[in-house]
């Protein structure tokens, strides 16, 4: 008997009994969903957080901070008073001494959680996440694209101009939502005041956001214009989009010079200025050289920081590992509930081929009389046990599409399911796998009967 | 040499702690083209000596020859393979699987014999036509009356061509009229040459085989053989 007799035999079986077979696969259809929707939400996952991650820079950026007294090593920590922070002449030495550096820029910043931050354009005020003092080549650090305008240079920086480059989510607060009015505002030339202090903004960064989110948007920016009573058809950002996302939309660049003449210098209630730096900002060239550019700074920086180990360092790889465990975790705990759900499955078409033989002693005792020995009954059974298996496998991929679609209508956008071809034949496999895991049994009990006990069966 | 030669075949089972001899001793050797009647009441043991006879079962003790090959000893996977190839039944409740069409019930020891598809059909077809219900091929069993059914069940097992048909009790489930019908197809067969065994309790019956064989208690009580009793007479 080849095997394609026992798939028909198998098919007309599940056939006869199309409400049972149905039930049937039904634990397989659910494991199989499941089991893929799992890793479809898994690998939604990752996208989101890798995307955010590369969106933060990369794994190639580096920042210094200064280090809290407490933190700093325990033999130092009566030196904190002596530590100088981070100052110019860090970024001057590490410019001259850290090849390894690819890119450097020193940092001024205030962020709407250290002290109250807002900026206010006529009757409109918003907080940015974050207002920056830097160097023009923070745009390649900070993963910055300018969509119109310019971003500031050496001597807006050097003349010490009150200009700023700003984010879309400012624009947004400030001078209207394109999602909601239906079009594009560029506020080139106008003036914004940042914590009391007027600049005019010369340039606007693109909006950020994942290729769902952007898709959206433009979707909504298109159904705005063609309604302009003032209903408000998409939610853009809030809380849906990823928070890296949002951190960079709402983001102010200025110059450093500007940002330290502004903010730090001395005032009536503190007159004495402040020239350290909120952090500093580099890039390496590739990621093999993260450790030995990790080194380098810092032997340069104890030479500058008097041996005081008042900084340190911030990368992006524990936040990649980070990344990798939580992914990870899901996955290992995601696949054991679908796992488990599939064996039940498959507990399930035992149960049913258990019953079917039971039902069959006399056909199988028949089919011995006439010449089928113990394998190909054996063969029989197994197959038919594996076909429902491979039916059930099939509907559960299909079953699982429609469920990827119903969940990624309410997933945040970066993290929306994505179906993986590695998913689907994992899941598949390892339906089959337990279908002829739970065909054997029933196999082996119809393979065994006597022929004679088997026609005396009523 | 015979096509089946039994020689002191026992077969004893286990039953509550007792010991049970369903064949006591049988010595046995059948003819090709033969046409026999084992015969005797439940409980002889007739039915023991017709699994054994058929493959179906195997002695106790003694030796068995079928077509050239001593088969006691055989495996159940051997025993498989010679009830495919040599062996044919015809049983009392026809035995036809009903989810199979009629042709399909026919076919299905070629399709363990590994005959191709194209071959199944045309003997398939021959073999219906050889029990006229070549017009049947599509139906269900259940769409056919009792002696259709054993038609079908006798096709099905010439279709392989095999060395000896065992037919148990065929007419049992039979109204008269059908079961002489069914007979007379048997004859028919004997006629052109197929070795033949019939197994019955009714005396009717055995009475038309040229050959008759009575069991009693797990051995041969009687045997009587037309053509040597005419010899006799004669």
């Amino acid at each position: 008997m080849s095997i394609w007799n026992g798939i028909i035999i198998g098919l007309s079986e599940i056939w006869a009994h199309k409400f049972r077979s149905v039930l049937t696969m039904l634990g397989i259809i659910l494991g199989v969903s499941s089991l893929v929707a799992m890793s479809a939400l898994v690998q939604g996952m990752e996208n989101g957080m890798k995307e955010a991650l590369v969106a933060m820079g990369g794994l190639e950026k580096i920042e210094i901070e200064p280090r809290d007294p407490d933190e700093m090593p325990l033999h130092q920590r009566h030196l904190a008073d002596q530590a100088p922070g981070l100052r110019l002449s860090d970024v001057k030495a590490l410019d001259s001494n850290g090849y390894l550096i690819s890119e450097l820029t020193p940092a001024v910043e205030m962020s709407r959680w250290g002290n109250d931050l807002t900026v206010t354009y006529q009757d409109k005020m918003t907080e940015p996440f974050f207002v920056s003092g830097t160097w023009p080549v923070s745009l390649e650090l900070m993963e910055h694209t300018i969509d119109h305008g310019r971003m500031f240079n050496e001597i807006d920086n050097e003349e010490v101009r009150s200009v700023c480059v700003i984010g879309t989510g400012i624009r947004d607060q400030l001078f209207g939502d394109p999602t909601v009015t239906g079009e594009e505002v560029i506020p080139l030339g106008e003036v914004i005041v940042i914590q009391g202090q007027p600049f005019t903004i010369i340039g606007m960064f693109e909006h950020y956001d994942s290729q769902d989110g952007l898709k959206k948007r433009a979707a909504a920016i298109e159904a705005a214009k063609n309604n302009q009573d003032g209903t408000q058809i998409y939610k853009a950002d809030r809380g849906r989009s990823n928070f890296a996302f949002r951190i960079k939309n709402n983001h102010i660049l200025v110059p450093l010079n500007t940002m330290i003449m502004k903010f730090r210098s001395g005032t009536e209630e503190n007159p004495v200025s402040d020239p350290r730096l909120s952090n500093l900002q580099m890039k390496i060239p590739s990621v093999e050289l993260l450790n030995p550019a990790l080194m380098q700074v810092r032997n340069v920086l104890l030479m500058t920081h008097n041996g005081i180990e008042d900084f340190s360092f911030r990368t992006q790889e524990d936040w990649a590992e980070g990344i990798n465990t939580t992914i990870n975790n899901a996955r290992m705990s995601g696949g054991v509930i679908a796992a488990i759900s599939l064996v039940v499955g498959g507990i399930g078409i035992m149960n049913i081929m258990l019953a079917s033989i039971s039902e069959r002693v006399r056909e199988i005792g028949i089919r011995k009389a006439i010449g089928a020995t113990t394998a190909t009954v054996f063969i029989q059974i197994l197959i038919e046990s594996i076909v429902i298996a491979i039916f059930g496998g099939i509907a559960g991929l299909g079953a699982s599409y429609v469920l990827v679609q119903l969940i990624g209508s309410f997933s945040p956008d970066e993290n929306k399911p994505v179906i993986t071809l590695g998913a689907m034949i994992l899941a598949f496999g390892f339906s089959v796998m337990v279908g002829a895991l739970a065909g054997l049994y029933p196999a082996i009990k119809a393979s065994v009967l006597h022929p004679i006990q088997a026609l005396r069966y009523d | 040499m015979s096509l089946v030669e039994l020689r002191d075949i026992r077969k004893s089972y286990q039953l509550g702690g007792e010991t049970i001899h369903a064949l006591d001793g049988v010595s046995l050797d059948v003819e090709e083209g033969e046409f026999l009647s084992i015969i005797g009441p439940s409980g002889s043991g007739k039915s023991t000596l017709m699994h054994i006879l058929g493959c179906l079962d195997s002695p106790t003790s003694g030796t068995m020859q079928l077509d050239g090959t001593m088969i006691h000893n055989a495996s159940q996977s051997q025993l498989a393979a010679i009830r495919n190839k040599k062996i044919g039944f015809v049983f009392q409740f026809f035995n036809l699987l009903p989810k199979l069409s009629v042709t399909q019930n026919v076919e299905l020891p070629m399709i363990y014999g590994s005959v191709s598809s194209k071959e199944r059909r045309e003997r398939s077809m021959r073999a219906l036509e050889m029990v006229g219900l070549e017009n049947r091929a599509k139906h269900r069993p259940s769409q056919l009356s009792g002696g259709q059914q054993q038609r079908v069940a006798i096709a099905r097992a010439l279709v392989n061509d095999p060395k000896i048909i065992f037919a148990d009790e065929p007419t049992g489930n039979l109204d008269s009229h059908t079961g002489e019908a069914i007979l007379e197809l048997f004859h028919e067969l004997h006629r052109k040459g197929r070795t033949l065994a019939l197994v019955t309790h009714d005396p009717e019956i055995a009475a038309v085989t040229p050959r008759k064989i009575e069991i009693r208690d797990g051995k041969i009580a009687d045997q009587v053989d037309a053509r040597l009793a005419g010899m006799d007479r004669g």
